[in-house]
């Protein structure tokens, strides 16, 4: 039994599948690698800004435990705080490896890693590789699998996809089916274990700032199959993004760092260009707003604002959902200086000079918080025992998560920066426990009955021939548009339960249409259709465990904003205030006069609201629709307290 | 732009084997649309100008802002991502073509396979002793990491080897994106250490001697990475080490 290696099947070829990948091999183990393409060109490669590490490059003081806090906080106490804790403390080792693989780090005077400035925190701890650190990492660990390619420990399939899990009759996953995007064929590969590290479901909203191959589909399978969904409706939205035909292209929060206002036309769907609106003519709404502030307000804030003015005043720019985001005030000189990259994207992609006219931007969806939830073992002193099979699995036995397609770490909002660092970390992280996982089995994979192989490949010839039989009048691109238009007009940043209860009703017409699909393309070789409708309908499911989830959390934490449960906190509160207020309950009675009576009001409802909704919501699968229930949050580290950037 | 519709010529190829055939489509025009999304408007209503009802075109896509390279195909006679081909830059009727120097898997499809498999012949990648924690990296001055970050921009998108008139199906010349990997992992202070092997791998058949210094693979490079001078810089390694095998091996 010893002798026999470890065999896994990583599902996924970004940051979190290829470190996991990586880990594995160097453990002596097989890898199948699955990817709906070239792994190269994973969706990790938009990532721009950086990579976070508390490694105090600059003597700031900076620690792993301040970067943890930072996070947790900027998550609204909504993450297990064990695994955050764990990522942070591991994070220098992390970056210290990316540079050892090759990464083109910016370096430092003295050759050093330069480290910047990001969202969420006070200190520079932000490794960044040019423009492309997310292309940049994402190539240094597909260098290192292609030469365990080489040596023969990994089998690469390109151009396949996950369909499902292959659970055996004790109902523990022991492979994958998988569909050859060229042959058309449908087979299984069994394994000790199936990583899912296919990434973000941004595409159930049409266009965002995700790739074409982020559906979701894969964990969305998953969930089909009776995995728990946890945190579905935390969904972030990024304020700044350029509007696509085809995507939502992101234009860095640095424009506006470098002065660039906001404002849309005083006079709705006003056609003038933009440089002949006089200044008296032009709304600059988040500068009227928020006077201190301005246009540098928070993320969430400035998507709210912006969201307002487009739909409930409709004073998008020509009617259009998009808003002015203006630097013509600046010198050509200045701003090649200052923000030369993303000028230039800009261009590239819509053909208009930021120089000389306004950009026109809009918010964007732009990472999903929750995802496949995944279980972890603490080691009791606030980290993780990293030899435990617990670690990254799913609610199905021997099928793990990691990456974007687990629901860990980032809580009810993500720090910019934060993403690069948890793909890789629990790619690398899970390694060891899933090799104790294979060790520890009482029966491998071999030993299953092919029958159980044969029955999961079945089912899906069937239901791909089905889907091919399909001759409705829907057309699927067309009703996928549809999908992610219903999802943005009524799921996106501003929440209210009646336009969320009628967003469950166009998604359940939607999912009514479906089933008059035309499939519109029957061949059988290298032919997207079959396979995109088959995604098309995870999209649907996956867009009601979103709906669901953010329709039943009746509060507002982090990106989850219903203005109905504001807590309303006063503008002259500290959120250590509600430490000390802990702290006296603690100790008895709150003296008279210990806090101001508003402040007390509010901590009392902050604490009110954390005793109702302080949880994680998990997504059960079950007659069609996601069940609803919630499990506790560990935060036995931090004490929750109420958020405030000044 | 005047007219509101935008014709499309696609050359369109049921499968590898199969006869190329081109097919003209019809979609509205919107400003600042790329190819992309006229690929997915003909998704939406897959007919042709005269009114036939098609298999919608397929082509291969990701990031849709040129960072992934998967969207490259021969628009206007011209090697290039589709996703920044805006439009209303381009002259109409605007053509489609998937690339000529790589097996066509359907329609704008090709097979790149060919480019990763060399990326193994030439070993690009730095051999670490391992993924644990033993502290920092190498130091090195932020000059050098600024030349190794440019080449390590590419895409692997193949641009290059479309314009290369020495690139063809039938041989095995490696090509500009590969010789510029080897410079990048050659000039990394730790991947320098299998320069050797490198090196080897570029001599020959081929190799970097069968570069007819066209020089065209530097002007379609989309990510402008200074392919001539990696393929010099190549060169001159390479006949250093051809001298080393010669006296002291």
């Amino acid at each position: 039994m010893d002798k026999r290696a470890r065999k896994f099947v990583v599902i996924g070829g970004g940051l979190a599948g290829l470190a996991c990948t990586m880990k594995l091999c160097e453990a002596k183990a097989e890898v199948v690698l699955v990817s709906y393409q070239a792994v190269k060109r994973s969706h990790s490669v938009c990532a721009q800004g950086g990579i976070n590490a508390a490694i105090n490059a600059k003597g700031e003081g900076d620690s792993p435990d301040i970067h943890f806090y930072d996070t947790v906080k900027g998550g609204d106490f909504l993450a297990n705080q064990p695994l955050v804790r764990d990522m942070c403390f591991q994070a220098p080792a992390i970056i210290h490896l990316m540079d050892r693989l090759g990464v083109a780090f910016n370096r430092s005077p003295e050759g050093h890693l330069e480290f910047r400035r990001f969202g969420g925190t006070l200190y520079s701890r932000t490794a960044f590789a040019g423009a492309t650190t997310g292309q940049q990492l994402l190539y240094a660990l597909d260098e290192q699998v292609r030469r365990y390619e080489h040596d023969g420990q990994v089998t690469k399939l390109e151009w396949h996809e996950y369909l499902e899990a292959v659970i055996d009759h004790e109902g523990v996953c022991r492979g994958a089916v998988l569909h050859d995007l060229r042959t058309g064929e449908i087979f299984t590969v069994g394994g000790d274990a199936v990583v899912l590290a296919t990434g973000g479901p941004s595409q159930v909203y049409g266009r965002s700032t995700g790739s074409t191959v982020c559906t979701g589909a894969a964990a969305t399978s998953a969930y089909l199959q009776g995995a728990k969904y946890a945190n579905g409706e935390f969904i972030q939205i990024h304020p700044t993004a350029i509007p696509g035909h085809d995507k939502l292209r992101l234009m860095s929060e640095s424009a506006r760092g470098e002065g660039g206002r906001i404002w849309v036309p005083k006079k709705a769907g006003d056609t003038r260009s933009p440089r002949d609106i006089p200044e008296g003519e032009r709304y600059y709404f988040l500068e009227e707003n928020h006077p201190l502030f301005g246009n540098l307000v928070p993320r969430d804030v400035a998507s709210r604002e912006i969201y307002d003015v487009v739909f409930n005043k409709k004073m998008g720019v020509t009617g259009e959902p998009m808003v002015y985001l203006d630097l013509t005030h600046h010198s050509k000189e200045y701003l090649d200086d200052r923000l030369g990259g993303i000028i230039d994207i800009y261009e590239k992609f819509t053909g208009d000079d930021p120089r000389r006219v306004p950009m026109k931007i809009f918010p964007a969806v732009h990472y999903s918080m929750g995802g496949l939830w995944t279980d972890f073992k603490d080691d009791g002193h606030g980290l993780i025992d990293h030899q435990s099979p617990r670690n990254q699995m799913t609610s199905i036995t021997g099928l793990y998560a990691a990456g974007e397609a687990d629901f860990q770490y980032h809580g009810a909002n993500r720090l910019g920066a934060n993403s690069l660092l948890s793909c890789i970390y629990t790619g690398l992280m899970m390694g060891p426990g899933l090799i104790q996982y294979a060790k520890n089995q009482d029966k491998v994979f071999e030993n299953v009955p092919h029958q159980v192989f044969e029955d999961a490949a079945d089912k899906w010839k069937d239901r791909i021939k089905q889907i091919k039989s399909m001759r409705g009048k829907e057309n699927p691109y067309g009703l996928h548009r549809e999908l992610g238009d219903v999802m943005m007009e009524h799921v996106l940043i501003v929440r209210e339960n009646a336009k969320l209860e009628k967003a469950l009703l166009l998604i359940d017409d939607i999912e009514i249409r479906f089933r008059d699909i035309h499939c519109l393309d029957t061949t059988h070789w290298a032919n997207p259709t079959p396979s995109f409708i088959n995604q098309l309908h995870s999209m649907i499911h996956l867009s009601k465990i979103i709906t669901v989830g953010a329709l039943l959390r009746n509060e507002f934490r982090g990106a989850h904003y219903k203005p109905e449960f504001d807590l309303e906190q006063p503008h002259d509160f500290d959120p250590h205030e509600y430490v000390d207020y802990l702290e006296q309950k603690h100790y008895g009675e709150i003296p008279e006069g210990a806090f101001p009576e508003d402040h007390l009001a509010y901590m009392k409802r902050f604490e009110a609201n954390n005793e109702n909704w302080l949880k994680t919501t998990i997504a059960h699968y079950g007659e069609g629709k996601p069940h609803i229930s919630y499990e506790p949050v560990d935060t036995s580290l931090v004490p929750p307290r109420p958020r405030k950037y000044e | 732009m005047a007219s509101d519709n935008i014709q499309i010529k696609v050359k369109r190829q049921d499968g590898p084997e199969s006869k190329p055939y081109w097919q003209e489509f019809e979609v509205p025009f919107k400003p600042h649309s790329n190819i992309i999304s006229c690929l997915q408007d003909i998704q939406r209503n897959p007919s042709t100008c005269k009114g036939e009802r098609v298999n919608p075109v397929v082509w291969e896509c990701n990031c849709l802002e040129e960072v992934c390279g998967a969207c490259t195909m021969v628009i206007n006679g011209r090697v290039r991502q589709a996703c920044t081909a805006l439009v209303h830059k381009l002259d109409h009727p605007i053509t489609l073509e998937p690339m000529s120097k790589f097996p066509v898997v359907r329609d704008l499809h090709v097979d790149r396979t060919r480019m990763f498999r060399n990326l193994k012949k030439v070993k690009a990648w730095i051999h670490v002793d391992g993924t644990h924690d033993i502290g920092e990296g190498p130091i090195l001055p932020d000059e050098e990491r600024a030349k190794r970050y440019v080449l390590s921009e590419c895409m692997t998108c193949g641009c290059c080897l479309e314009a290369c008139p020495q690139f063809s199906k039938d041989n095995n010349f490696l090509g500009a994106a590969t010789f510029a990997q080897v410079r990048l992992f050659n000039a990394h202070p730790t991947g320098k250490f299998d320069q050797e092997q490198r090196l080897d791998a570029v001599m020959g058949e081929g190799g970097i001697a069968d570069c007819g210094n066209a020089q065209v693979c530097v002007e379609v490079c989309p990510k402008h990475i200074p392919l001539t001078e990696s393929i010099a810089d190549v060169g001159r390694q390479t006949t250093l080490q051809i001298l080393k095998n010669l006296f002291f091996k």
